[in-house]
């Protein structure tokens, strides 16, 4: 009796181990197909990336709103992290007032180009305050001008194929969002802060703002954004510099 | 299934089943998982602060600003505090994990009704004094199967009050949560307050480690992770 019942546990652990596997596999290509993977699975810290990753997004499959709030909450004192690049171009740029700088827009687009920042400020402006969160743990709430990055996507007409977007930025910095933050209504492309120009230890002359993930997704400094089908071909393959200093990729904590 | 009697079936002899194991295998195996995935998640909270050891009230505070306090350590920018976030988070959807099977077992096995939730006499002023005298005098408590009311009200506080408290401020520091409830924020008074509570919050959870190892040791520490490994406070008796 003992003998059976040792084989039908063995025969129903067998089952339900292959049941397991089949099934961790089954839910990885629904998340797959459902964009829950993110960049950086990969590696020890993969499995929490990713949890965070598909929850996260399950959660904002309606495109919630990150809280916007009054002029007279906007910070005095606005900490910055890394300051504005020290290289030559940079050098070169921020003397003549940025003129000479331009924004390239390629990858799969259907009308690849070159914005200069007086172009990029006559698109329909924008602003926002918002909370701003550094992921040392310091923050600050500061009212952004910009224009939305989804305006600028229409402007290019982006892909069908199109799933990224690629930030490049002239500290030699890069990352990526997804078409959801991406087409995000309070993701911007942004030259003004608090009433007057982006400073340069802030970002200028043009900054991204990701308003529903922490700091260092606000990628400072851009000269370039490149849409792309995937990552794995982009950089680290891990959608970001970030994973390569010990961060992960999605940072809506 | 024609020969399902056999799982319907009390395997074990009735004397071994009068000797009910002193912590069921869900308590034992979620104690141990919690385990470790609280012991990462001191690590890299540890790890974090360390990038910034200063605490605000309300929404916004940073360098250069006032702050609540300040902890007497290093601040180490661009330290630890990388590996310490992927590890804080890795560890707590295991201890969230863990924690929501012990706490599903323990409302359907009626655990936390029959041995934690305390009885209505065991609240009078009267028997709690005496419980509090006995723990002063580091008095030896009784070998016996059920919680007193000091341990029952302990882990009731920190299961369903701390832990909720941790999660709940946890959450009101993700932008990306409070785009979605913007009410779990709100409720704490701010992004800088809630990291400040999952501060204290945390600290007291440090605490109640510390007192808990130290009843276990005081208690007999053998017999007691004998009781949390194989169930049985006695040896020679291995729960089937």
């Amino acid at each position: 009796m003992s003998n059976q019942l040792s084989r039908r546990k063995l025969i129903t652990t067998g089952f339900a181990a292959v049941a397991g596997v089949a099934g961790l596999a089954t839910a990885s290509r629904v998340a797959e197909h459902y964009g829950l993977i993110p960049p950086d699975s990969g590696g020890i810290w993969g499995p929490g990336a990713t949890l965070n990753y598909a929850a996260q997004r399950m959660l904002m499959s309606h495109h919630s709103l990150a809280r916007e709030f009054n002029r007279s909450d906007v910070s005095k004192v606005t900490p910055v992290s890394g300051l504005a690049p020290k290289n030559e171009i940079y050098d070169r740029l921020q003397r003549g007032n940025f003129a000479e700088w331009r924004l390239k827009i390629d990858g799969l687009v259907a009308r690849p180009g070159l914005f200069s920042l007086e172009e990029i400020k006559r698109m329909p402006p924008r602003t926002q305050i918002t909370h701003q969160a550094c992921e040392e743990g310091w923050s600050f709430i500061s009212e952004w001008q910009g224009v939305p990055l989804a305006h600028v996507l229409h402007t290019v007409g982006i892909s069908p194929r199109a799933r990224y977007a690629v930030f490049y930025a002239l500290d030699d910095a890069w990352d990526s969002l997804d078409l959801p933050d991406a087409y995000h209504p309070q993701t911007f492309l942004t030259y003004g802060m608090n009433g007057a120009d982006l400073s340069n230890d802030h970002g200028a002359p043009l900054r991204l703002r990701v308003a529903r993930q922490l700091g260092y997704k606000s990628l400072k400094f851009l000269n370039r954004i490149t849409l792309t089908d995937g990552l794995k071909h982009v950089g680290n393959g891990k959608g970001s510099i970030s994973p390569d200093l010990g961060y992960s990729w999605y940072a809506g904590i | 299934m024609a020969d399902s009697t056999y799982v319907a079936m009390p395997a074990s002899q009735p004397a071994e089943a009068q000797d009910s194991p002193r912590h069921s295998a869900v308590v034992r195996l979620t104690h141990w998982i919690f385990t470790l995935s609280f012991f990462g998640l001191v690590v890299s909270g540890f790890a974090i602060i360390l990038a910034h050891p200063r605490f605000y009230w309300g929404e916004t505070g940073g360098k250069g600003g006032p702050s609540l306090f300040d902890l007497p350590l290093p601040t180490m920018l661009g330290g630890p505090s990388g590996w310490g976030r992927s590890l804080h988070f890795q560890s707590a959807w295991l201890a969230v994990i863990a924690g929501s099977l012990y706490i599903v077992s323990g409302v359907l096995t009626r655990h936390f009704r029959n041995d934690l939730l305390p009885a209505r006499a065991e609240l009078s002023p009267g028997s709690l004094r005496e419980i509090l005298l006995h723990h002063i005098r580091f008095k030896k408590p009784a070998d016996d199967q059920s919680y007193n009311v000091l341990q029952r009200l302990s882990y009731l506080g920190v299961v369903f009050v701390v832990f909720p408290l941790m999660i709940l401020t946890g959450f009101a520091m993700s932008p990306a949560i409070t785009s979605v409830f913007p009410w779990l924020v709100v409720m704490f008074g701010g992004h800088q307050s809630a990291r400040t509570i999952h501060f204290f919050a945390a600290s007291f959870l440090l605490l109640f480690l510390i007192v808990h190892i130290t009843m276990v040791i005081l208690a007999g520490f053998t017999s007691r992770m004998r009781a949390m490994i194989t169930g049985r406070i006695h040896p020679g008796k291995v729960e089937s």
